[in-house]
């Protein structure tokens, strides 16, 4: 069973001339960091949302460590969403504890070192930080988390680039070899470096999956060279 | 500090060459310790798996050993570090060589300009 996630079939359309997504079938193992990669409207965050269970798809089906999504494989998917749930009002401390509460696997020592390095005071609340500050908080609550499936959306839209390179660094100082990450991004150029695999979307397809050596060698180009001419407008 | 690679060729082929290069300039010494995967992963900024497989691939060649006890460590064989600091060169001249060809240079004209060059730097 070496196999993290495992999708047959998967269709979801939000009316009969929308099909977000359209019968994608993709296995992807463990240990891997994986970018999800497409235009906007390509179905990414869609298909993310039904790895979460929070869509149902029309057909297909996914499974997480052999179990369908439901409350059980919740507990071993950590997720970071493209748009913030958490209340601005709530303290940062207020926050951890709230997630003790919530994941058996979230390490509140692990949060407050990260939180420290970045010089957070965990005490604020959260709409007192700046953008950048609060996405790296929210991106600090899922990687303190000790999941078998990471799934970020959008991570490192919206931040300067020295805190991307932070963010990148927290992704792979956290990563646990028997885990796997999948990141949604536009931002090819600041992530390839840490992708194992890149999945390519458009329109709801599955248009290429591949390892970014494979491209490299195959095509002599950057994964950002090569979506930039799959994808040309 | 991250190290810089060219976005359009594999990873690993970089990261084999950088090390390669630390060994073959004394930076890892004959049967010195080398970091850990995770660590170096971390100090280039890459992914830890492709840092293993660049491990990997030069614990294929032999350069460099793993022992179970004592993590990783340059071999000892300076004989092999030495032929693999002359192969090395040798890309470096003939690609010299090539670039000076397509400026119009004869090899012998490549050869005095170095010449020249050595004997400058020498005053």
């Amino acid at each position: 069973m070496n196999e993290l996630v495992e999708i047959v079939g998967l269709t979801k359309a939000y009316d009969a001339k929308n099909v977000a997504v359209n019968n994608i079938t993709l296995t992807l193992p463990r240990g891997k960091i994986i970018g999800l990669l497409g235009p906007n409207g390509s179905g990414k965050t869609t298909l993310i949302k039904m790895m979460n269970g929070l869509l149902t798809p029309n057909q297909g089906s996914i499974k997480i460590n052999g179990q369908y999504v439901g409350v059980e494989s919740k507990a071993h998917v950590a997720y970071l969403p493209d748009r913030t749930y958490l209340s601005g009002g709530q303290k940062i401390s207020q926050i951890l504890d709230y997630f003790c509460d919530f994941y058996a696997d979230f390490s509140k020592e692990k949060a407050l070192e990260m939180l420290h390095s970045l010089n957070i005071d965990p005490s604020v609340r959260l709409k007192t930080l700046s953008k950048g500050n609060k996405e790296k908080v929210q991106l600090i609550l899922v990687m303190s988390r000790q999941a078998d499936l990471y799934i970020l959306d959008e991570p490192i839209a919206g931040v300067d680039p020295a805190a991307r390179d932070y963010i990148l660094r927290t992704i792979i100082n956290n990563y646990n070899p028997e885990a796997t990450v999948i990141i949604s991004t536009h931002l090819i150029g600041d992530i390839e470096q840490v992708l194992d695999e890149v999945i390519f979307m458009r329109y709801g397809h599955l248009v290429l999956y591949t390892s970014v050596d494979n491209i490299r060698e195959q095509h002599g180009k950057s994964v950002d060279a090569y979506f930039r001419e799959v994808f040309a407008c | 500090m991250a190290w810089d690679l060219d976005s359009d060729r594999p990873i690993y082929a970089q990261l084999v060459e950088r090390i390669q290069m630390q060994i073959v300039s004394g930076q890892y010494p004959p049967g010195g310790k080398l970091p850990s995967v995770r660590d170096l992963a971390a100090v280039a900024a890459v992914n830890p798996n492709t840092m293993q497989k660049a491990f990997a691939e030069l614990e294929r060649s032999g350069l460099i050993i793993t022992q179970r006890t004592n993590g990783r460590t340059v071999t000892e064989d300076e004989e092999m570090i030495r032929q693999i600091k002359a192969e090395l060169a040798k890309e470096h001249v003939d690609a010299f060589f090539i670039k000076m060809k397509k400026l119009g240079y004869t090899e012998q004209e490549a050869v005095e300009l170095l010449k020249k060059k050595y004997e400058g730097e020498k005053e």
